[in-house]
């Protein structure tokens, strides 16, 4: 189960995220954040792969990305 | 050595171990010179692609926490205003030589004065205060070289040398008495890499409202403890002066030979020569207009230090002036016949007590 | 609990002033993440640009310094000679480094100098209103040329990879885009070369990063990663120009 946590006061709503998810699990709410902005939102329990495409593409860092599992234990480092 | 050489060696014993130059003359001395010298101390030589660049250099070493030098004359100094903007609004220790040369625009390669309004007034955008030395002789030229680069560090602040032509061209004996320095204290504030330590940010950008005027308000601060104890001045034969001559550089040489010249026809005329020009000896010339009876400013210039000398005196007195402009180098004799026709006029001028202010 | 993406350390995570879909923010994300990665956040310096990324000292947590327009090469040469074994960084825009800044990029680059050039090309002046810059394409509109760039009128765009790849003293010439996941995940590659490039003292490197500015090319954010893949990349293609590891130097 992989989870994408946006915050949405660091999101500025610029969709770049959007199309580059496999699945479509990304979408834009529809509520302003503290600064005026539409963010966006991980939709509760759509598909995730963990290919960090959406991560791969954000300016504002506001993406990121864990998962339950516990098989490696990469360090809090991630894979870049 | 010539003015220029002893200008490069003093900057080396002050442990300076980064120039960046581009010729022009009339200070082509120097950077030949730090060509050969720097690579002798393990330093760094870099002739730049333009007076900007090599301003610029001087930014990032200064930023880096080094004792750094660069120098120029006219066209060559004006480039660098923004540079010095910059430095000084960053707070940047470093060391400027500006051996003035004849102006406006290309001008010519004598020697002239008539960079004091940029030197002292800020040639750069902003409220800022760069601290200004006038030696008047190659061994002063090391000294206050060596010194200039003690003050930078004092008040993270550039420091500029204002030499001329004629001073950086001629030769006189000249001793480093002063210490080489072979320890220099590391700088906090300084960008060398943020290991173990909060980031240090180099800048001088505050677009947050509120925060620029705040830290103008501590430069101004800054540049008033430095008026309040940095002030070098030297005064010659005052005491019961008449006319005090004012004075810096070649103009103090000349006019130490004027002094000779009156003093032996009988009249009583002596000399203030400031040595900061940045902070101005404005205490010195307002204790001196309540004895002396006129001022005459002496400059290689259409008349700027003079404006500063009127403003110490405070309207109390007359402030005669005498200058050349465009490379031209007073003489004694032509100096001289001007004091001898303005003397009548002085000496009838009526000693008031004057109230102090 | 396995991360598989956390937002580096090394970037102070604050909104930026960035306008939405820039470029800037893509690149100093990466720019973090590679200080990060190899835990060199004691070692690095960088310098900013004026421009729209002049607050980039707000967002990285390293040593940074300003510089005044067009000067980065030159402060990084100060820098660079009084602490070599440091990893310093220039970051600077089209304005900065191709007009303004001409100079000071071929001389540094001529020099020699070990250190690391990240060229965000937007092909305009954001942070001044959206004038033309001199890798503004043909027939692009800014607001001064608000009929479209002309030759006649205004000069032939500036290819700053290409200029520079006849400067010896420049070990890795490299331009890329942020346009899809792998294209940036190219230029943090490309970054990376850089570095090492620095590290191990092969001479001049830079990186430039062909970036969108949707505000000011009057385009969404999606279009405007489409008009550097369709009409950007025509004139700056994208590649490596330079490259001392294949010149067995």
């Amino acid at each position: 189960m992989v989870m994408v946590k946006i915050d949405k006061n660091l999101c500025k709503g610029c969709e770049l995220c959007i199309p580059v998810c496999h699945y479509n699990s990304i979408e834009m709410c529809n509520t302003l954040n503290d600064y005026g902005l539409m963010p966006v939102y991980f939709k509760d329990g759509a598909s995730c792969s963990g290919c960090r495409h959406c991560a791969i593409m954000c300016p504002d860092a506001a993406i990121e990305i864990i998962t339950a599992q516990s098989t490696t234990n990469d360090g809090e480092r991630g894979r870049g | 050595m010539t003015g220029n050489e002893a200008a490069a060696e003093a900057a080396v014993q002050a442990g300076c171990r980064f120039y960046y130059g581009y010729p022009i003359t009339p200070q082509n001395e120097i950077i030949n010179y730090m060509a050969v010298r720097m690579p002798q101390v393990g330093g760094t030589f870099i002739q730049a692609e333009s007076e900007i660049a090599a301003v610029n250099m001087l930014y990032g070493s200064a930023a880096a926490g080094a004792r750094t030098m660069t120098s120029s004359s006219g066209p060559g100094i004006s480039l660098k205003q923004e540079g010095l903007s910059y430095l000084a609004g960053s707070e940047l220790p470093c060391v400027i030589v500006n051996v003035q040369r004849g102006g406006p625009g290309l001008g010519d390669i004598s020697p002239s004065q008539s960079d004091y309004f940029q030197a002292v007034k800020g040639g750069g955008h902003g409220d800022y205060r760069i601290i200004v030395l006038a030696p008047s002789s190659v061994q002063e030229i090391a000294d206050l070289v060596y010194d200039a680069f003690d003050l930078a560090d004092k008040y993270r602040n550039p420091v500029m040398m204002l030499g001329d032509a004629q001073l950086g061209q001629m030769m006189e004996p000249v001793e480093f008495y002063k210490p080489a320095k072979t320890y220099l204290p590391p700088k906090k504030w300084a960008l060398t890499g943020a290991d173990g330590r909060p980031k240090n940010v180099i800048k001088s950008f505050y677009p947050v409202k509120g925060e620029l005027e705040k830290f103008n308000g501590r430069l101004q601060e800054k540049y008033r403890r430095i008026e309040e104890t940095e002030v070098r001045y030297e005064e010659i034969n005052t005491k019961d002066a008449e006319l005090v001559l004012v004075a810096y550089g070649t103009c103090a040489r000349i006019s130490r030979e004027i002094i000779k010249k009156t003093t032996e026809m009988g009249h009583r005329v002596g000399l203030l020569r400031p040595i900061t020009l940045w902070p101005f000896p404005k205490e010195a010339l307002k204790r001196l207009s309540q004895k002396a009876k006129a001022f005459m400013a002496i400059e290689m210039s259409a008349g700027q230090m003079v404006e500063d000398v009127k403003l110490s005196v405070l309207g109390r007195r007359e402030v005669y002036f005498y200058g050349r402009t465009g490379g031209g180098v007073p003489s004694t004799k032509e100096v001289l016949k001007s004091i001898i026709e303005v003397l009548p006029k002085i000496k009838a001028v009526g000693s008031v007590e004057m109230i102090e202010i | 609990m396995e991360t598989l993406y956390a937002p580096p350390k090394t970037l102070h995570r604050i909104p930026t002033h960035y306008c939405p879909g820039c470029g800037h923010g893509i690149v100093q994300r990466l720019i973090a993440e590679i200080i990060y990665e190899w835990d060199m956040r004691g070692k690095t310096i960088g310098i900013a640009p004026v421009g729209c990324a002049v607050l980039a000292y707000n967002y990285l947590d390293i040593d940074i310094s300003e510089a005044a327009h067009g000067r980065p090469p030159a402060v990084a040469t100060g820098i660079k000679r009084v602490h070599p074994d440091n990893l310093i960084f220039a970051y600077q825009g089209d304005g900065d480094l191709a007009a303004i800044g001409l100079a000071e990029i071929i001389h540094t680059a001529a020099r020699g100098e070990n250190i690391t050039v990240i060229f965000n090309n937007n092909a305009i002046y954001g942070m001044t209103n959206g004038q033309m810059a001199p890798t503004t394409l043909v027939d692009q509109r800014t607001t001064t040329c608000p009929e479209g760039r002309s030759v006649d009128e205004h000069g032939h765009p500036i290819r700053i990879c290409e200029l520079l790849a006849t400067v010896d003293g420049c070990a890795y010439i490299s331009r890329v885009s942020l346009t899809n996941p792998k294209n940036v995940q190219k230029t943090k590659a490309a970054i990376k070369k850089g570095f090492r490039t620095q590290m191990r003292r092969k001479g001049f490197s830079i990186i430039e990063v062909l970036s969108p500015c949707p505000v000011y090319w009057r385009m969404n954010t999606l279009d405007s990663m489409k008009f550097i893949d369709e009409e950007m990349s025509q004139t700056y293609p994208s590649g490596i120009f330079k490259d001392w590891e294949k010149e067995g130097s």
